[in-house]
């Protein structure tokens, strides 16, 4: 792009910039947006609190579908990557090994915690899944062929489960009688919880997937 | 100007700056990390106005959440796809073949 045309575009990104700015500042400061719609709800949905709540029960379809996202990215990248030569990594830092040694074991535990504080407060699969996935990633930095030595099948298997579980929750939903994923409200806590626990694991085994790349395994993939 | 407004106003930012790198830098990888912000611009709009007042919308932020592992995954696609085409043309700078 030349010169003048940079500065024609960036012109006129300022002058998009300029309407938006100024449509957010006219968005008028009362309400809470659909809070008292979900805060009406909550005492149904199983779970305290509404972030909670809103994800994994009131738009349940939509993070359902988030999981099918995910998979089909990596099913993506699964189906690019036998071209692409693998980062050689230096992994002989002290600091860096120590640190994961220390960090690991805890980042497991935090995940877990997120997963189970979910409930109440802030947290919950994604979170969780996220926190897990970055100690995977910290593993590879150490050792990038830790998980084709050790878990490699066991985390194939778990990358369908996510989706698989809420299929399924939603499927018993409707032969209970409710709408796809219209949980029976006296075990919508449980439900939730389960959903979200394998979730996180899906999550987190995508994400670490995605980053890792495709495991050859004997070579022939 | 409230805390929210300024927010949403960072936000705004963030997606320009990142919309402009979009359409000036001719490297993939610029460009999807151009994407990444013009996205964490439209993530940081949506929390800040889900608090426009003291009761905070819990919606936009269940979107925020969803939609942050969403872009991750959608990340090391773009980020394959890269490599991708540096692998067949022997680079990840896009060319000009009209009349500039």
């Amino acid at each position: 792009m030349t010169g003048m045309l940079r500065w024609a575009f960036a012109g006129l990104l300022a002058l998009l910039a300029v309407g938006l700015v100024s449509v957010v500042l006219q968005i008028p400061e009362i309400g809470g947006g659909l809070r008292s719609q979900v805060m009406a709800q909550l005492p149904e949905s199983g779970v305290d609190h509404a972030v909670t709540a809103v994800l994994l029960n009131f738009r349940g379809y939509d993070t359902f579908l988030e999981l099918v996202v995910l998979l089909l990215a990596l099913f993506g990248a699964w189906g690019l990557s036998d071209s692409i030569d693998e980062a050689q990594l230096d992994t002989d830092i002290a600091v860096l090994t120590e640190l994961v040694a220390f960090l690991v074991p805890v980042l497991i535990l935090v995940a877990a915690y997120l997963l189970w504080v979910g409930a109440y407060s802030p947290g919950g699969a994604f979170q969780g899944g996220a926190v897990l996935a970055g100690a995977g990633v910290l593993l590879s930095l150490c050792d990038p062929g830790w998980r084709s030595r050790r878990i490699e099948r066991t985390a194939e298997l778990l990358l369908v489960p996510g989706v698989l579980v809420f299929l399924l929750v939603g499927l018993g939903s409707m032969l209970l009688g409710g709408q796809f994923l219209e949980y029976p409200k006296d075990i919508a806590g449980s439900l939730i919880l389960l959903i979200e626990a394998f979730a996180m694991l899906s999550i987190a085994v995508t994400l670490h997937t995605l980053f890792a790349g495709t495991p050859r395994v004997g070579g022939d993939r | 100007m409230t805390p929210a407004q300024l927010y949403a106003l960072v936000g705004i930012g963030l997606f320009f700056v990142g919309l402009y790198a979009l359409g000036v830098r001719r490297h993939l990888l610029p460009r999807i990390l151009a994407l990444n912000i013009m996205g964490s611009g439209v993530f940081v709009v949506l929390v800040a106005l889900a608090r426009r007042s003291s009761e905070v919308d819990p919606v936009p932020h269940a979107m925020v959440i969803t939609g942050i592992v969403v872009a991750v995954s959608a990340t090391a696609l773009a980020l394959r796809l890269m490599l991708r085409v540096a692998h067949a043309t022997g680079s990840a700078q896009l060319t000009d073949t009209g009349d500039d």
